[in-house]
């Protein structure tokens, strides 16, 4: 063999190590994207009622949507009543848990949303609390929502009178707390802090480089007049991580534009089922 | 001269710091915060429901006195349980990890059988601080799977950042003394809330 094709081999079996490493990174990336991903196909958030088991007739329908919708006006509370088709085989805990998140209710940094879960076809019902709400709606007086005001009425067949029912015994629960109800949603105040915190770091950098400039002038002597040192930030910044967005859809609440607030959910709340 | 040079060197400083940010520099620190602090949830669900446990003994007690067995085991169980802490620098080490799973493993054993028991009296059923207890108890399971839920998924999360391009660059090189963190096997009986029947 002559060095050049040596060196070609090299320079081959260099590409082809570099590719085998970007794939096999990929593949992990894939691999792992997919363990990640949600098996579990959920129901759009079409609104304040999404009604995929078709439990709910519109005239019930509308009178829901309509209280739930002075409940976020009055409080902030995203309140969200929820019938599927299937669990698609999951418990109730773990699946209302993963659409709660799924559908981000409540606000980002208040968490106060409510999910009211039936499922029909597995005799299944589920209150999922946000973490903001957890001490007003407890897991005990979840319970007994469930137990007395809903699988009674289910048990005899009338799921608009349940889910009703439930709907009204869990806006009591929220709005007897005065402190909650009385209170609109403060001023997000993390906003400002983390734009803030997204310049300081150019502040910093700017701060040494015009103090270091500053020493040099005096060292090198004469060069008068030089301003301020301005550093724009340049696009390649990225930090931050989306503290900003998570609107708030909704409010006045016709139809259309009604989102998810960006809260989260740990879990809180009771199951039952008829 | 000597003025272009240091000029040079503020521009270089000042183009590092950018990179440095722009190259993932803060994704291990990141990932490593997150884990711990997922972790901080799985032991604060823990710790609340090792804080329902003196309320409920007592409660059943008042009713059942001749379960002393079942009662004295979920007593010892949680006196274990608590002994068994993990600080979130231990998360590395994947014994620690264990003992502690073992530990709450045993507990949600005897919780088990102290409700299983209970079953049995029907005065104690339908006391209503029970009912209150029991439901707290199973939302407090409940929040548990959860938090470990999103702890093992931090973790993945951390532990991938190390071995993967870009960011394994920076374990590598900046972050050499980051170790992976443990998981959590997921044959614990913990994963599935006890069910209780009302």
């Amino acid at each position: 063999m002559t060095g050049v094709q040596i060196r070609q081999l090299n320079f081959v079996s260099a590409v082809r190590r570099a590719l085998t490493i970007v794939v096999f990174g990929l593949a992990l990336i894939l691999a792992c994207g997919a363990a990640f991903a949600q098996s579990l196909i959920f129901p759009d958030l079409s609104g304040r009622v999404v009604d995929q088991a078709n439990l709910i007739p519109a005239a019930t329908r509308q009178a829901l949507e309509q209280k739930l919708a002075t409940l976020e006006d009055k409080s902030g509370i995203q309140f969200v009543v929820a019938t599927v088709a299937s669990l698609q085989g999951q418990e109730i805990e773990p699946y209302a848990n993963d659409l709660y998140r799924h559908w981000a209710l409540g606000e980002k940094t208040k968490n106060n949303g409510v999910l009211l879960l039936v499922a029909p076809n597995e005799k299944k019902i589920r209150i999922e609390v946000g973490y903001g709400l957890e001490g007003t709606l407890t897991d005990a007086l979840s319970r007994v929502v469930i137990a007395n005001a809903i699988t009674p009425r289910f048990k005899a067949g009338d799921f608009p009178g349940g889910i009703t029912r439930g709907v009204d015994d869990v806006i009591t629960i929220l709005t007897t707390d005065s402190n909650e109800w009385t209170k609109k949603p403060q001023v997000r105040v993390d906003d400002p802090e983390s734009a803030f915190d997204m310049i300081l770091p150019f502040l910093i950098v700017a701060l040494v480089i015009f103090i270091l400039w500053n020493n040099s002038r005096g060292g090198g002597g004469g060069r008068g007049g030089g301003g301020p040192f301005i550093i724009l930030p340049g696009p390649g910044w990225g930090g931050g991580g989306g503290s900003f967005g998570g609107g708030f859809g909704g409010g006045g609440g016709f139809g259309g534009g009604f989102s998810g607030g960006g809260g989260s959910s740990g879990g809180g709340g009771a199951s039952g089922g008829w | 001269m000597a003025f272009t040079n240091r000029l040079r060197n503020f521009i270089a400083v000042a183009l590092l710091g950018l990179s440095l940010s722009a190259c993932g520099y803060n994704t291990i620190p990141t990932a490593e915060a997150t884990a711990k602090a997922r972790w901080a949830d799985v032991q604060n669900n823990y710790q609340r429901r090792s804080d329902l446990i003196p309320n409920l003994v007592a409660t059943v007690q008042g009713y059942a006195k001749q379960e002393k067995d079942v009662l004295t085991g979920v007593i010892e169980a949680r006196a274990k349980a608590t002994q068994v802490r993990v600080d979130a620098g231990d998360l590395t080490d994947p014994d620690k990890l264990k003992q502690f799973q073992d530990a709450q493993s045993k507990l949600t054993g005897a919780l088990g059988r102290l409700l299983a028991v209970s079953e049995n009296y029907p005065d104690l059923k339908s006391n209503q601080n029970f009912l209150a207890l029991q439901s707290q108890l199973e939302g407090t399971e409940n929040r548990i799977t959860v938090a470990r839920r999103d702890y093992i998924a931090a973790v993945r999360d951390y532990n991938l950042t190390l071995n993967t391009f870009p960011s394994m660059l920076w374990a590598m090189t900046a972050f050499r003394g980051n170790k992976p963190m443990a998981e959590f096997t997921a044959s614990d009986n913990a994963q599935t809330p006890p069910t209780v029947k009302f």
